[in-house]
């Protein structure tokens, strides 16, 4: 494995090349307190392109910054450093990392070639109407996975028209026939709300990858 | 430089909250029940050099901050409304334990309204000077209208955010600095921005900056809707005082007292001050800090 640095504003992003390869680029984007794995994990061996993982800020191997502030835009401009490293990218996200993906597809939608949204860590989000917050101060220095990600971005809200919003810029903006897929067997409401989306496919990881490697 | 009414904080302290170094100003003896003012985005604290004086003066012990990022509060990688709320904590718990007196203006007042639903202990009374958020005209927006508009907010984001790094406030004159802030602040005379440049900016070899994150930039995109700010109004329990601005401004909501009398706390008040914009505070700083203090008489 070998990792190149990334910069996004103040934080240094670790993007890791789990498998080399000259075809089309998987990106891996984790679920929310996890980290890339350490190497290619077995569902991608017949992914015919490098197989690549980001840590998010907060996490893995990337900068943990001082006194939070997470947000799921945060993590989409991390995602976006990634992308526009590699060029074009099939994404896979897992938990937080799909709803990531899912706004990555949408925001960049000529650059990416299909996103398989999987069950994971910090896939639901919070509560999409207003609560009474808790609020806590953590003493620094921490480590990685950052205590405040975990904290802002298990309760971020996530209505279902907002991602919405995402799903029909893909759809719209993609040259590609059916650019998400739906693969978790969760579906919290901001998800169940895309897989209702005309175009939006619900298949499996690997049943995505190989449509998405023909494409 | 000088202004008329302005005057320097009698006290400044530092307080870290979880890792990031606030700027804390204060006015008043330290002896005296506290008030707690709040600014707004792209404010800092000391554009109350005037309003928190006029409070100083009747008795109390007035404390603001820079909010992260702003003035001479630390810059950080990250920002968020959450961050916000948990530097403002640190500030109020650095100060007292006991129910104070806050007073938010603009994004500080919406900040005020979910930390008064979070967490009411902290607050004796609450006014509210134009930081209520309503119902913004997007919703009445075509769905493919608001999904142009979200790309179009979405690529100029991203964009910041690839250059951000290696941004830099923009250096000027004391002059040209005031000017570039009233655009924002059209309402407002020469000399308070021509003051706000001394007190808010600093001065390099090559001219004035802003103090302020360059990172930072107005306008964004999200899931938060301004009408959860209003939602969480009639749960409040505490005195609650809201003041509303009859003339629009860049840097305001929009929000009518229609808007916003369908939400009002058990007993709370709205006052509606004709022909001043959404710096409430800084326009006619005798009569809003006479209405507040009158509105601290009664509830003590």
């Amino acid at each position: 494995m070998s990792t190149v640095t990334l910069v996004h504003n103040r934080i240094h992003l670790a993007l890791h090349c789990l498998r080399d390869g000259s075809e089309r680029p998987l990106l891996l984007l984790h679920g929310l307190g996890e980290q890339s794995p350490s190497a290619a994990p077995d569902w991608t061996a017949q992914w015919p392109g490098p197989v690549y993982a980001l840590d998010f800020t907060g996490h893995g191997h990337s900068t943990v910054p001082i006194g939070g502030g997470y947000s799921a835009e945060l993590l989409l401009g991390d995602a976006d450093a990634a992308l526009s490293h590699l060029g074009e990218a099939t994404v896979v996200g897992r938990g937080l990392g799909a709803y990531i993906a899912l706004m990555l597809a949408g925001a960049q939608p000529a650059s990416v070639h299909g996103t398989v949204l999987c069950d994971g860590p910090g896939l639901s989000g919070g509560a999409i109407v207003p609560t009474s917050t808790s609020f806590v101060n953590i003493a620094s220095p921490y480590s990685a996975p950052d205590p405040y990600a975990l904290v802002d971005l298990s309760r971020d809200p996530r209505p279902p028209d907002y991602s919405v919003l995402f799903t029909r810029l893909a759809l719209d903006h993609s040259p590609m026939a059916e650019p998400i897929s739906v693969a978790t067997i969760v579906r919290p409401a901001w998800l169940a709300a895309v897989a209702n989306e005309v175009g939006v496919v619900e298949r499996s990881l690997a049943a995505s990858l190989v449509a998405y490697a023909r494409d | 430089m000088e202004y008329p009414g302005a005057q320097a904080p009698d006290r400044e302290r530092d307080v870290v909250v979880g890792g990031v170094r606030i700027a804390v100003h204060e006015w008043g003896s330290e002896q005296d029940d506290p008030i707690f003012l709040v600014h707004g985005g792209f404010d800092f604290g000391r554009t109350y050099d005037v309003f928190a004086p006029l409070l100083a003066a009747a008795g109390w012990r007035v404390i603001t901050w820079d909010h992260r990022g702003h003035g001479d509060s630390a810059q950080c990688a990250l920002y968020s409304l959450d961050a916000d709320l948990r530097d403002m904590i640190g500030v109020m718990a650095s100060t007292t334990s006991r129910p104070a007196v806050v007073i938010g203006h603009s994004k500080g007042g919406a900040m005020s309204v979910q930390l008064a639903d979070a967490q009411p202990f902290r607050f004796s009374h609450f006014v509210n000077i134009d930081g209520l958020p309503s119902r913004r005209p997007m919703t009445d927006l075509a769905a493919h209208e608001r999904t142009r508009m979200l790309s179009s907010d979405i690529t100029g984001w991203l964009h910041h955010r690839r250059i951000s790094a290696a941004l830099e406030r923009k250096p000027g004159t004391l002059d040209g600095l005031a000017r570039r802030r009233g655009k924002q602040n059209p309402r407002l005379s020469v000399e308070w921005l021509r003051y706000l440049v001394t007190v808010g900016a600093r001065h390099d070899d090559d001219g004035w900056r802003w103090k302020i994150d360059p990172s930072m930039r107005h306008g964004g995109f999200g899931p938060w809707r301004p009408e959860w700010t209003a939602s969480r109004l009639p749960g409040l329990g505490m005195p609650f005082l809201g003041i509303l601005a009859s003339e629009q401004e860049p840097m305001g909501w929009g929000t009518t007292a229609d808007d916003i009398r369908p939400y009002l706390p058990a007993g709370g008040r709205l006052e509606l001050f004709q022909d001043t914009g959404h710096f409430v505070h800084i326009e006619r700083p005798n009569e809003t800090a006479a209405m507040i203090l009158d509105f601290l008489d009664r509830g003590r």
